[in-house]
Protein backbone atom coordinates (compact mmCIF):
# COMPACT_ATOMS: atom_id res chain seq x y z
CA UNK A 1 0.00 0.00 0.00
CA UNK A 2 1.09 3.57 -0.60
CA UNK A 3 1.85 5.58 2.41
CA UNK A 4 0.95 8.79 3.36
CA UNK A 5 4.20 11.03 2.90
CA UNK A 6 5.10 13.01 5.65
CA UNK A 7 7.65 16.12 4.13
CA UNK A 8 9.44 18.46 6.23
CA UNK A 9 9.03 21.75 4.37
CA UNK A 10 12.42 24.07 4.75
CA UNK A 11 12.53 27.96 4.09
CA UNK A 12 15.33 29.68 2.30
CA UNK A 13 16.04 32.81 2.44
CA UNK A 14 19.58 33.91 0.99
CA UNK A 15 22.05 31.20 2.49
CA UNK A 16 19.84 30.24 5.47
CA UNK A 17 17.12 28.38 6.83
CA UNK A 18 14.03 30.23 8.57
CA UNK A 19 10.78 29.68 9.38
CA UNK A 20 7.99 31.63 9.66
CA UNK A 21 4.02 32.54 10.73
CA UNK A 22 1.66 33.47 8.79
CA UNK A 23 4.57 34.21 5.90
CA UNK A 24 6.01 36.64 8.04
CA UNK A 25 8.26 37.41 10.81
CA UNK A 26 10.86 34.62 9.36
CA UNK A 27 13.45 33.58 12.39
CA UNK A 28 16.65 32.06 11.26
CA UNK A 29 16.71 28.18 12.22
CA UNK A 30 20.19 27.26 10.77
CA UNK A 31 21.98 25.93 8.07
CA UNK A 32 20.61 24.18 5.76
CA UNK A 33 23.01 21.87 4.81
CA UNK A 34 23.14 21.02 8.38
CA UNK A 35 19.25 20.24 8.20
CA UNK A 36 19.32 18.19 5.15
CA UNK A 37 22.06 16.02 6.67
CA UNK A 38 19.99 15.30 9.53
CA UNK A 39 16.85 14.63 7.61
CA UNK A 40 18.97 12.35 5.28
CA UNK A 41 19.96 10.54 8.90
CA UNK A 42 16.32 10.31 9.89
CA UNK A 43 15.40 8.59 6.20
CA UNK A 44 12.61 11.41 5.74
CA UNK A 45 9.92 10.78 3.31
CA UNK A 46 10.61 13.47 0.92
CA UNK A 47 11.40 17.13 1.27
CA UNK A 48 9.93 20.55 -0.16
CA UNK A 49 12.48 23.34 -0.10
CA UNK A 50 10.89 26.91 -1.01
CA UNK A 51 13.06 30.12 -1.19
CA UNK A 52 11.03 32.88 -0.25
CA UNK A 53 12.51 35.87 -1.33
CA UNK A 54 13.43 34.50 -4.84
CA UNK A 55 10.15 35.71 -6.50
CA UNK A 56 9.31 38.90 -3.80
CA UNK A 57 13.17 40.10 -5.08
CA UNK A 58 13.01 38.76 -8.52
CA UNK A 59 16.45 36.78 -8.16
CA UNK A 60 15.61 33.65 -9.53
CA UNK A 61 16.54 29.86 -8.22
CA UNK A 62 20.03 29.75 -6.58
CA UNK A 63 21.42 27.42 -8.31
CA UNK A 64 24.56 27.25 -6.36
CA UNK A 65 22.16 26.24 -3.20
CA UNK A 66 20.27 24.05 -5.10
CA UNK A 67 23.63 21.91 -6.07
CA UNK A 68 24.93 22.01 -2.94
CA UNK A 69 21.42 20.59 -1.38
CA UNK A 70 21.20 17.96 -4.15
CA UNK A 71 24.63 15.99 -3.35
CA UNK A 72 23.32 15.68 0.58
CA UNK A 73 19.94 14.23 -0.69
CA UNK A 74 19.26 10.38 -1.04
CA UNK A 75 15.28 10.88 -0.41
CA UNK A 76 13.19 12.75 -3.32
CA UNK A 77 13.36 16.66 -3.55
CA UNK A 78 11.18 19.34 -4.57
CA UNK A 79 12.53 22.98 -4.89
CA UNK A 80 10.46 25.98 -5.11
CA UNK A 81 11.08 29.78 -5.29
CA UNK A 82 11.55 32.67 -8.32
CA UNK A 83 11.28 29.49 -11.17
CA UNK A 84 9.15 31.23 -14.06
CA UNK A 85 11.38 29.45 -17.17
CA UNK A 86 11.45 25.66 -18.82
CA UNK A 87 15.16 26.54 -18.69
CA UNK A 88 15.69 27.23 -15.15
CA UNK A 89 13.38 23.82 -14.45
CA UNK A 90 15.68 22.12 -16.98
CA UNK A 91 18.62 23.16 -14.92
CA UNK A 92 16.92 22.33 -11.67
CA UNK A 93 15.63 18.66 -12.62
CA UNK A 94 19.25 18.45 -14.14
CA UNK A 95 21.31 18.87 -10.85
CA UNK A 96 18.99 16.38 -9.19
CA UNK A 97 16.36 18.07 -8.16
CA UNK A 98 13.06 15.12 -8.40
CA UNK A 99 10.03 17.92 -8.65
CA UNK A 100 10.13 21.85 -9.22
CA UNK A 101 7.32 23.53 -7.34
CA UNK A 102 5.77 26.32 -9.17
CA UNK A 103 3.42 29.50 -7.41
CA UNK A 104 3.43 32.61 -8.76
CA UNK A 105 4.98 31.89 -12.70
CA UNK A 106 1.36 29.76 -12.98
CA UNK A 107 -0.45 32.72 -12.14
CA UNK A 108 1.28 35.20 -14.83
CA UNK A 109 1.30 32.28 -17.54
CA UNK A 110 -1.01 28.86 -16.55
CA UNK A 111 0.20 27.58 -20.12
CA UNK A 112 4.06 27.51 -18.17
CA UNK A 113 2.61 24.30 -16.47
CA UNK A 114 1.16 22.44 -19.25
CA UNK A 115 4.72 23.13 -21.21
CA UNK A 116 6.72 21.88 -18.18
CA UNK A 117 4.60 18.68 -17.73
CA UNK A 118 5.19 17.73 -21.95
CA UNK A 119 8.62 18.16 -21.18
CA UNK A 120 9.02 16.66 -17.74
CA UNK A 121 5.92 14.67 -17.21
CA UNK A 122 3.33 15.44 -15.07
CA UNK A 123 5.14 13.71 -12.08
CA UNK A 124 7.98 16.39 -11.50
CA UNK A 125 5.53 19.63 -11.64
CA UNK A 126 4.18 20.63 -8.09
CA UNK A 127 2.10 23.57 -7.89
CA UNK A 128 2.10 25.60 -4.77
CA UNK A 129 -1.07 27.04 -3.68
CA UNK A 130 -1.20 29.92 -0.99
CA UNK A 131 -3.99 30.67 0.05
CA UNK A 132 -5.56 33.27 3.07
CA UNK A 133 -9.28 34.32 3.74
CA UNK A 134 -10.27 37.63 2.64
CA UNK A 135 -12.09 40.10 5.32
CA UNK A 136 -15.51 38.03 3.86
CA UNK A 137 -14.72 35.01 4.57
CA UNK A 138 -13.87 33.93 0.95
CA UNK A 139 -10.83 31.61 0.20
CA UNK A 140 -8.22 33.28 -1.83
CA UNK A 141 -5.13 32.53 -3.70
CA UNK A 142 -2.19 34.62 -2.89
CA UNK A 143 1.34 34.98 -5.20
CA UNK A 144 4.39 35.97 -3.85
CA UNK A 145 5.05 34.74 -1.05
CA UNK A 146 1.61 35.82 0.31
CA UNK A 147 1.85 39.45 -0.61
CA UNK A 148 -0.40 39.42 -3.42
CA UNK A 149 -3.80 38.65 -3.44
CA UNK A 150 -5.49 37.34 -6.91
CA UNK A 151 -9.54 37.45 -6.46
CA UNK A 152 -8.96 33.70 -7.83
CA UNK A 153 -10.77 31.03 -5.93
CA UNK A 154 -8.21 28.05 -4.94
CA UNK A 155 -10.66 25.45 -5.74
CA UNK A 156 -11.15 26.52 -9.01
CA UNK A 157 -7.62 27.36 -9.87
CA UNK A 158 -6.34 23.44 -8.57
CA UNK A 159 -8.56 22.32 -11.39
CA UNK A 160 -7.39 24.34 -13.75
CA UNK A 161 -3.74 23.24 -12.52
CA UNK A 162 -4.85 19.50 -12.75
CA UNK A 163 -6.08 20.30 -15.99
CA UNK A 164 -2.83 21.83 -17.36
CA UNK A 165 -0.80 18.53 -16.38
CA UNK A 166 0.05 19.70 -13.21
CA UNK A 167 1.26 16.23 -11.02
CA UNK A 168 0.45 17.26 -7.46
CA UNK A 169 -0.90 20.65 -5.47
CA UNK A 170 1.18 21.65 -2.52
CA UNK A 171 -1.86 23.52 -0.49
CA UNK A 172 -0.23 26.13 2.35
CA UNK A 173 -3.21 27.82 3.92
CA UNK A 174 -0.90 31.19 4.69
CA UNK A 175 -2.72 31.85 8.15
CA UNK A 176 -2.13 28.65 9.68
CA UNK A 177 1.71 28.79 8.92
CA UNK A 178 3.91 28.25 11.70
CA UNK A 179 1.18 28.07 14.34
CA UNK A 180 1.06 24.70 14.70
CA UNK A 181 -2.61 24.83 15.51
CA UNK A 182 -3.61 22.28 13.16
CA UNK A 183 -4.55 22.30 9.04
CA UNK A 184 -7.26 24.21 7.64
CA UNK A 185 -9.17 20.89 7.02
CA UNK A 186 -12.29 22.92 4.91
CA UNK A 187 -9.54 24.11 2.59
CA UNK A 188 -7.89 20.73 2.18
CA UNK A 189 -11.50 18.90 1.42
CA UNK A 190 -12.44 21.29 -0.70
CA UNK A 191 -9.60 21.19 -3.19
CA UNK A 192 -9.52 17.34 -2.57
CA UNK A 193 -12.82 16.88 -3.89
CA UNK A 194 -12.54 18.80 -6.87
CA UNK A 195 -9.05 16.84 -7.80
CA UNK A 196 -7.38 13.27 -8.81
CA UNK A 197 -3.80 14.68 -8.44
CA UNK A 198 -2.22 14.23 -5.19
CA UNK A 199 -3.16 17.01 -2.59
CA UNK A 200 0.17 18.05 0.06
CA UNK A 201 -1.43 19.65 2.59
CA UNK A 202 0.65 22.52 4.31
CA UNK A 203 0.36 25.03 7.05
CA UNK A 204 -0.48 24.47 10.52
CA UNK A 205 1.17 21.06 11.74
CA UNK A 206 1.83 21.01 15.30
CA UNK A 207 1.42 17.24 16.03
CA UNK A 208 0.88 13.83 14.58
CA UNK A 209 -2.86 13.82 14.75
CA UNK A 210 -2.69 16.80 12.66
CA UNK A 211 -1.65 14.34 9.90
CA UNK A 212 -4.35 11.81 10.46
CA UNK A 213 -6.81 14.89 10.46
CA UNK A 214 -5.52 16.11 7.20
CA UNK A 215 -5.42 12.40 5.48
CA UNK A 216 -8.88 12.12 6.86
CA UNK A 217 -9.97 15.19 4.96
CA UNK A 218 -8.89 14.11 1.52
CA UNK A 219 -4.82 14.80 1.76
CA UNK A 220 -2.28 12.47 0.16
CA UNK A 221 0.48 13.70 1.68
CA UNK A 222 0.90 15.80 4.71
CA UNK A 223 3.83 19.04 4.61
CA UNK A 224 5.11 20.81 8.01
CA UNK A 225 8.04 23.21 8.92
CA UNK A 226 7.86 24.15 12.38
CA UNK A 227 6.99 21.07 14.36
CA UNK A 228 10.09 19.56 12.51
CA UNK A 229 12.16 22.27 13.78
CA UNK A 230 10.54 23.69 16.82
CA UNK A 231 11.01 21.71 20.13
CA UNK A 232 8.59 23.00 23.34
CA UNK A 233 6.96 26.29 24.16
CA UNK A 234 9.91 28.36 23.74
CA UNK A 235 10.29 27.00 20.09
CA UNK A 236 13.60 26.39 20.69
CA UNK A 237 15.31 24.73 17.54
CA UNK A 238 15.79 21.29 17.32
CA UNK A 239 15.15 19.03 13.83
CA UNK A 240 12.97 16.01 14.75
CA UNK A 241 11.02 14.07 12.11
CA UNK A 242 8.49 11.28 13.96
CA UNK A 243 9.54 7.79 14.17
CA UNK A 244 8.22 5.09 11.55
CA UNK A 245 6.37 3.51 14.99
CA UNK A 246 5.03 7.03 15.49
CA UNK A 247 3.57 7.40 12.23
CA UNK A 248 2.24 4.17 11.65
CA UNK A 249 -0.09 4.85 14.88
CA UNK A 250 -1.82 7.57 12.80
CA UNK A 251 -1.51 7.38 8.85
CA UNK B 1 32.76 0.93 -15.76
CA UNK B 2 28.80 1.74 -14.64
CA UNK B 3 28.16 3.79 -17.23
CA UNK B 4 24.92 6.01 -17.38
CA UNK B 5 22.95 6.91 -20.27
CA UNK B 6 21.90 10.42 -20.55
CA UNK B 7 19.09 10.52 -22.05
CA UNK B 8 18.22 14.46 -21.69
CA UNK B 9 15.63 15.47 -19.19
CA UNK B 10 16.58 13.32 -16.27
CA UNK B 11 18.25 12.36 -13.33
CA UNK B 12 21.63 12.07 -13.98
CA UNK B 13 22.74 14.19 -10.70
CA UNK B 14 21.14 11.92 -8.42
CA UNK B 15 21.65 8.68 -9.85
CA UNK B 16 26.12 9.77 -9.40
CA UNK B 17 25.64 10.76 -6.18
CA UNK B 18 23.97 7.85 -4.91
CA UNK B 19 26.68 5.52 -7.14
CA UNK B 20 29.53 7.36 -5.13
CA UNK B 21 27.47 7.11 -2.00
CA UNK B 22 27.83 3.37 -2.31
CA UNK B 23 31.41 3.29 -3.42
CA UNK B 24 31.20 3.01 -7.38
CA UNK B 25 32.48 5.06 -9.83
CA UNK B 26 30.31 6.22 -13.02
CA UNK B 27 30.64 7.67 -16.08
CA UNK B 28 27.90 9.63 -18.42
CA UNK B 29 27.78 8.19 -21.66
CA UNK B 30 25.91 10.92 -24.03
CA UNK B 31 27.58 9.71 -27.17
CA UNK B 32 28.00 6.43 -28.45
CA UNK B 33 32.13 6.61 -27.99
CA UNK B 34 31.46 7.23 -24.11
CA UNK B 35 29.97 3.73 -23.88
CA UNK B 36 32.39 1.77 -25.45
CA UNK B 37 33.82 0.46 -22.11
CA UNK B 38 30.50 0.04 -20.22
CA UNK B 39 30.52 -3.25 -18.08
CA UNK B 40 26.96 -2.28 -16.64
CA UNK B 41 24.43 0.68 -17.75
CA UNK B 42 21.81 2.46 -16.31
CA UNK B 43 19.49 4.29 -18.10
CA UNK B 44 17.96 6.34 -15.96
CA UNK B 45 14.68 8.77 -16.84
CA UNK B 46 12.27 11.77 -15.78
CA UNK B 47 10.54 12.82 -18.38
CA UNK B 48 8.43 11.68 -20.95
CA UNK B 49 8.21 9.12 -23.45
CA UNK B 50 8.67 10.92 -26.56
CA UNK B 51 10.88 13.27 -24.94
CA UNK B 52 13.34 10.77 -24.19
CA UNK B 53 13.22 8.31 -27.10
CA UNK B 54 14.16 12.15 -29.25
CA UNK B 55 16.89 12.34 -27.14
CA UNK B 56 18.19 9.12 -27.17
CA UNK B 57 17.88 8.94 -31.16
CA UNK B 58 19.86 12.40 -31.47
CA UNK B 59 22.84 11.08 -29.13
CA UNK B 60 23.19 8.51 -31.83
CA UNK B 61 23.92 5.68 -29.41
CA UNK B 62 21.08 3.67 -29.78
CA UNK B 63 22.82 1.13 -32.51
CA UNK B 64 25.72 1.05 -30.05
CA UNK B 65 23.09 0.39 -26.74
CA UNK B 66 21.57 -2.35 -28.62
CA UNK B 67 24.79 -4.41 -29.40
CA UNK B 68 25.81 -3.84 -25.99
CA UNK B 69 22.65 -5.03 -24.53
CA UNK B 70 21.09 -7.29 -27.06
CA UNK B 71 24.35 -8.92 -28.43
CA UNK B 72 27.13 -8.67 -26.06
CA UNK B 73 24.30 -9.01 -22.79
CA UNK B 74 26.03 -6.01 -20.69
CA UNK B 75 23.90 -6.06 -17.43
CA UNK B 76 22.04 -3.01 -17.97
CA UNK B 77 19.44 -1.43 -15.13
CA UNK B 78 16.08 0.90 -16.80
CA UNK B 79 15.02 3.14 -14.27
CA UNK B 80 11.47 4.41 -14.31
CA UNK B 81 11.15 6.56 -17.45
CA UNK B 82 14.56 4.47 -18.60
CA UNK B 83 12.03 1.27 -17.53
CA UNK B 84 9.38 3.12 -19.78
CA UNK B 85 11.57 3.48 -23.02
CA UNK B 86 13.12 -0.50 -22.61
CA UNK B 87 9.14 -1.49 -23.76
CA UNK B 88 7.84 -1.69 -26.89
CA UNK B 89 5.36 1.45 -26.92
CA UNK B 90 4.19 3.64 -24.52
CA UNK B 91 0.71 5.74 -23.62
CA UNK B 92 2.31 8.68 -23.15
CA UNK B 93 4.09 9.04 -26.74
CA UNK B 94 3.30 7.89 -30.14
CA UNK B 95 7.06 6.87 -30.97
CA UNK B 96 8.14 3.17 -30.61
CA UNK B 97 10.38 2.46 -27.90
CA UNK B 98 13.79 0.27 -27.53
CA UNK B 99 11.81 -2.68 -27.60
CA UNK B 100 14.45 -4.58 -25.75
CA UNK B 101 11.68 -6.05 -23.18
CA UNK B 102 8.04 -7.98 -24.24
CA UNK B 103 6.14 -5.33 -22.23
CA UNK B 104 4.15 -1.81 -23.59
CA UNK B 105 3.60 0.98 -20.98
CA UNK B 106 0.13 1.71 -20.02
CA UNK B 107 -1.22 4.29 -17.76
CA UNK B 108 -3.14 4.22 -14.38
CA UNK B 109 -6.70 3.46 -15.57
CA UNK B 110 -8.73 6.76 -13.36
CA UNK B 111 -11.72 5.81 -15.14
CA UNK B 112 -11.95 2.19 -13.71
CA UNK B 113 -10.72 3.18 -10.55
CA UNK B 114 -12.07 6.45 -10.10
CA UNK B 115 -10.74 7.25 -6.56
CA UNK B 116 -7.25 6.67 -7.71
CA UNK B 117 -5.14 9.73 -7.65
CA UNK B 118 -2.33 9.64 -10.66
CA UNK B 119 0.35 10.10 -10.55
CA UNK B 120 1.20 7.40 -8.01
CA UNK B 121 3.71 9.25 -5.76
CA UNK B 122 5.48 8.22 -2.41
CA UNK B 123 7.02 5.05 -0.90
CA UNK B 124 5.20 1.80 -1.50
CA UNK B 125 5.91 -1.70 -0.53
CA UNK B 126 7.24 -3.91 -2.96
CA UNK B 127 6.88 -8.11 -3.04
CA UNK B 128 9.05 -10.34 -4.28
CA UNK B 129 7.98 -12.45 -7.00
CA UNK B 130 10.79 -14.22 -8.25
CA UNK B 131 13.97 -14.95 -6.33
CA UNK B 132 17.62 -14.10 -7.86
CA UNK B 133 20.73 -12.86 -6.34
CA UNK B 134 19.75 -9.60 -7.52
CA UNK B 135 17.21 -9.33 -4.92
CA UNK B 136 19.07 -11.26 -2.15
CA UNK B 137 19.04 -9.95 1.63
CA UNK B 138 15.70 -7.72 0.65
CA UNK B 139 14.31 -7.06 4.20
CA UNK B 140 10.11 -7.38 4.86
CA UNK B 141 9.42 -3.47 4.81
CA UNK B 142 10.98 -2.64 1.92
CA UNK B 143 10.19 0.27 0.15
CA UNK B 144 10.42 2.61 -2.73
CA UNK B 145 9.57 6.02 -3.63
CA UNK B 146 7.85 5.62 -6.87
CA UNK B 147 6.67 8.96 -8.86
CA UNK B 148 4.84 8.02 -12.21
CA UNK B 149 1.64 8.22 -14.08
CA UNK B 150 2.48 4.94 -16.31
CA UNK B 151 3.11 1.17 -15.67
CA UNK B 152 5.24 -1.30 -17.47
CA UNK B 153 2.63 -4.19 -18.70
CA UNK B 154 5.33 -7.36 -19.67
CA UNK B 155 4.05 -10.34 -21.97
CA UNK B 156 4.73 -12.69 -19.99
CA UNK B 157 3.80 -12.87 -16.05
CA UNK B 158 7.24 -14.50 -15.56
CA UNK B 159 9.22 -11.84 -16.24
CA UNK B 160 7.79 -9.60 -13.30
CA UNK B 161 10.29 -9.72 -10.54
CA UNK B 162 8.69 -7.12 -7.89
CA UNK B 163 5.12 -6.19 -7.86
CA UNK B 164 3.68 -3.41 -6.09
CA UNK B 165 -0.03 -2.41 -5.54
CA UNK B 166 -1.53 1.04 -6.00
CA UNK B 167 -5.51 1.34 -5.83
CA UNK B 168 -6.92 -2.11 -6.93
CA UNK B 169 -4.06 -2.09 -9.68
CA UNK B 170 -1.25 -4.61 -8.97
CA UNK B 171 1.66 -3.99 -11.32
CA UNK B 172 5.18 -4.30 -12.21
CA UNK B 173 7.49 -2.55 -10.02
CA UNK B 174 10.62 -4.13 -11.09
CA UNK B 175 10.83 -7.12 -14.64
CA UNK B 176 14.01 -9.31 -15.43
CA UNK B 177 14.70 -10.61 -18.23
CA UNK B 178 18.26 -12.23 -19.15
CA UNK B 179 20.31 -9.34 -18.48
CA UNK B 180 18.21 -6.31 -18.33
CA UNK B 181 16.52 -5.18 -15.00
CA UNK B 182 14.02 -2.52 -15.16
CA UNK B 183 12.23 -0.83 -12.07
CA UNK B 184 9.20 1.79 -12.08
CA UNK B 185 11.17 3.02 -8.78
CA UNK B 186 13.55 5.31 -7.80
CA UNK B 187 16.47 3.62 -6.52
CA UNK B 188 18.72 6.48 -6.43
CA UNK B 189 15.94 8.18 -4.36
CA UNK B 190 15.33 5.43 -1.71
CA UNK B 191 17.40 6.06 0.72
CA UNK B 192 18.85 2.66 2.36
CA UNK B 193 16.71 0.36 0.26
CA UNK B 194 17.75 1.70 -2.90
CA UNK B 195 21.31 2.00 -1.59
CA UNK B 196 21.04 -1.84 -0.73
CA UNK B 197 19.28 -2.47 -4.80
CA UNK B 198 21.59 -0.53 -6.57
CA UNK B 199 24.99 -2.15 -4.63
CA UNK B 200 23.34 -5.68 -5.85
CA UNK B 201 23.09 -4.80 -9.10
CA UNK B 202 26.60 -2.94 -9.09
CA UNK B 203 28.25 -6.36 -7.52
CA UNK B 204 26.27 -9.26 -8.10
CA UNK B 205 26.56 -11.49 -11.11
CA UNK B 206 22.99 -11.78 -11.13
CA UNK B 207 22.68 -12.63 -14.78
CA UNK B 208 24.70 -14.40 -17.51
CA UNK B 209 26.27 -11.32 -19.49
CA UNK B 210 29.68 -11.20 -20.64
CA UNK B 211 31.45 -8.50 -18.14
Amino acid sequence: MLRTRVIPTLLLRGEGLVKTIGFRDSKYVGDPINAIKIFNDKEVDELILLDITATTEAKGPAFNTITDIAGECFMPVAYGGGISTIEQMHRILGIGIEKVVINSAAIDNPNLIATAAREFGSQAVVVSIDVKKTFFGRYEVHTHSGTKGTGINPVEWARKMQDMGAGEIMLTAIERDGTMHGYDLELISKVSGTTNIPLIAAGGAGKITDFSAAVASGANAVAAGAMFVFHGPHRAVLITYPSRIELKAVI
Amino acid sequence: MITIIDCGTNNLGSMANMLNKIGQTSRIASAPDQLEEATKIIVPGVGSFDAGMQKLTQSGMIPLLNRKVIEERVPTLGICLGMHLMTRSSEEGMLPGLGWVAANTVRFNQVADPNLRVPHMGWNKVRAVKEISLIANMEDETRFYFAHSFFVKPDHASDVLLEAHYGTSRFAAAVVHDNIVAVQFHPEKSHKFGMWFLKNFAESSWCSGRV
